[in-house]
């Protein structure tokens, strides 16, 4: 113990995050080894990792880099659906599942990583506002892209057509990607275990960023980008760097929930999926690590507990946010709720005062 | 005559898209936040106005001034309630409030109208028009929104620079200090725009429905979202800008439909409005603005 005494408060707080990680994915683990969550639960928990990836990779970017990215769904479809082609194309290359996965993820990362850096070079010269409503209609731009992709391979290598399946002009072969179909026929080669492993690879590469001097230019920037700059700090390139590795992680993560199914839709991967991702990060607190996997794993679970009140339930995630939002950004609520602890404090203390004055009484006696 | 209908198509789409801009480009202009919510104000407007229309039976006239009543109430209550608390936030917890915005009107218009779409009749009963002996067909709605298109922004122009109320929004959108030092209360000029904003939505809803008959929760997101890029590319807060935008946002994605195909349109819109950030981020006629330190 004195020895985690001794370690900085930064290295101190990232331990406690891998070790919540990890004391989660043993206690689900060997629930569902004694059968003792419902299946409905057990097929969540592979959408689970990948949506604890995909927010601590948001995160990132919200948290870290102070840009709100309205894109993110997009760079995951980019993942899953090239982690899905090298997945078919390697069945026979790599036989072992996981090892494929892997390869398969690592691939995925990359193109989206591509994706982002793409994406990025012209978003970066924008801020703010304008830069959210780019990402969204980046985001928007790749699932319009997907919708039209079909792709396929046979013994001469992989055909892509942007047109319809017969362009491909395969000889046999198999289509992978179907245009608006999306992709179908995957085999599902994802499981917990490699979630888990995804899940600490996206939190090492993340809390390593934080920690490094790269990681505190990106803080810099965001915190005062006039005053980084004037510090000689590029603000363009650290603001690009947080951007494209959020992306490449968000594109592991997609190859990662793609593979968990048997057939995916470029529809999926919509505005929709990156507010949701959004809503992880801000619940969890922007820029809190732990906040976000937290706000991912509730905010999966619980839409799937509450499924008898139906509808009622994304009215209740818009109510959640708008009152988030205003109970951490308005100044009167926030006096409020500090008047609020103030007096509960000073009742206790009234409380013992007068628990004290009562055993005094006694002695007195 | 593909070319000339596929044109009139486009301005007719472009003058919704425009009259949607103008109430973004006003908002953002006074209150510089994206106001996610506004299409979704679209949609609430084109719900009033079926409900009028066909459950209670009431008047072409009267169901479209009930619809443009509500959203005139929807937005002001939305920015006294949701918006009015963080004016002094960081604006990437109010853009977040706007998407909560967003969401609670699709999905309250989701539990109360319930997600399958309704036929909405159009609000204009008049003939098609014929030209060259029938070969070109012009609807009465596409000249019916042009012409609120131009009526609007004229009038807006007029509002802007005539009144007082007018130059009270200029005065609040320069600079909001020096407003409040002249006198004009800021809060009840900012609540004013949102009422005129929201207002053209409910006009935009119902003209939108009207040429695209069907009406769902999530019917104005995406025109909405579309708007919003019509009122960057023209320069945000200027209000010739978001109506030149708007009209040729419309008739690149009619082209962009007709000419490569429907499912690249939208790909296409969102390409113009990223080449227009980047060769000229203040937008066709906006003002350029440099960062003080």
């Amino acid at each position: 113990m004195g020895k985690l005494k001794n370690l900085n408060a930064a290295t101190r707080s990232n331990l406690i995050t891998y070790g919540m990680v990890i004391v989660l994915f043993v206690v689900m683990q060997s629930l569902a080894a004694a059968k003792a969550i419902s299946s409905s639960t057990a097929g969540l928990l592979v959408p689970i990792t990948a949506y604890i990836c995909l927010a601590i990779s948001l995160n990132l970017v919200v948290g870290i880099s102070g840009e709100l990215s309205l894109g993110h769904a997009g760079f995951m479809s980019v993942g899953a659906f090239t982690g899905v082609i090298v997945a078919s194309m390697l069945a026979e290359a790599i036989p072992v599942g996981w090892a494929r996965l892997l390869v398969s993820m690592l691939v995925g990362g990359v193109f989206a990583g591509l994706a982002g850096f793409l994406v990025g070079v012209p978003v970066m010269r924008l801020h703010g506002d304008y830069l959210a409503i780019v990402t969204l209609a980046f985001g928007e731009i790749i699932k319009n892209l997907l919708n039209n992709l079909y792709a396929g391979f046979d013994g001469s290598g992989l055909h892509l057509s942007m047109t319809n399946a017969q362009a491909l002009g395969m000889d046999g072969g198999k289509i992978v990607i179907n245009g608006p179909q999306g992709a179908v026929g995957i085999t599902k080669l994802s499981n917990f275990a490699m979630g888990f492993l995804l899940v600490l690879f996206t939190l090492f590469v993340v809390l390593n960023l934080v920690n490094s001097r790269t990681g505190r230019a990106i803080m810099a920037v965001r915190d005062n980008r006039i005053a980084a700059e004037s510090v000689g700090i590029n603000t363009t390139k650290y603001r690009l760097i947080a951007f494209v590795v959020s992306a490449a992680l968000a594109g592991m993560a997609g190859a990662l929930y793609a593979q968990n199914f048997s057939s995916i839709v470029p529809k999926k991967f919509d505005f929709n999926t990156s507010i949701l991702i959004l809503v992880f990060v801000v619940l969890g607190g922007m820029g809190n690590i732990r906040g976000g996997i937290i706000a991912a794993i509730v905010l999966t679970i619980l839409p799937e507990k509450l499924r008898f009140i139906g509808d009622f339930r994304m009215l209740m995630y818009a109510i959640v946010l708008i009152a988030v939002m205003l109970v951490t950004n308005n100044r009167t609520i926030q006096s409020k709720i500090a008047d609020l602890r103030e007096r509960l404090r000073r009742r206790g203390d009234d409380q013992a005062a007068l628990a004290v004055d009562a055993e005094g009484g006694v002695v007195d006696e | 005559m593909g070319f000339l209908t596929n044109l009139i198509n486009g301005v007719s789409l472009g003058s919704v898209y425009a009259i949607i801009a103008l109430g973004y480009t006003m908002v953002y202009g006074i209150a510089k936040m994206l106001n996610f919510a506004h299409g979704d104000v679209i949609m609430v407007g084109g719900y009033i106005c079926f409900v009028c229309m066909n459950n209670l039976g009431l008047p072409v006239a009267v169901a479209i001034l009930l619809s443009i009543v509500g959203c005139t109430c929807l937005g002001m209550v939305v920015e006294r309630a949701a918006y009015k608390p963080l004016r002094e936030a960081p604006s990437l917890a109010v853009l977040i409030t706007a998407i909560g915005v967003s969401y609670f009107l699709q999905n309250s218009a989701l539990l109360i109208w319930g997600a399958d779409p309704k036929v909405f009749k159009s609000v204009v009963d008049l003939p098609s028009l014929k030209f060259f002996e029938g070969q070109l067909v012009v609807g009465p709605i596409n000249i019916v929104t042009a012409l609120t298109c131009v009526l609007i922004m004229v009038s807006l122009t007029l509002f802007t620079s005539r009144t007082k109320m007018g130059k009270a929004m200029r005065a609040c959108s320069e600079d909001k200090g020096a407003a409040q030092l002249m006198g004009i209360n800021v809060n009840t000029t900012i609540s004013m725009v949102f009422a005129i904003g929201s207002g053209l939505a409910a006009i935009a809803g119902v003209l939108l429905c009207s040429t695209y008959p069907t009406l769902m929760p999530t019917t104005g997101s995406l025109p909405g979202i579309k708007a919003f890029t019509a009122a960057v590319i023209g320069g945000i807060g200027s209000i010739p800008g978001a109506a030149l935008g708007g009209v040729l946002l419309g008739i690149i994605e009619i082209f962009a439909k007709a000419y490569i195909g429907t499912q690249l349109a939208d790909a296409i819109v969102f390409g113009v409005l990223i080449v227009m950030l980047l060769i000229r981020p203040a937008g066709l006629l906006g003002k350029e603005i440099h960062e003080k330190v």
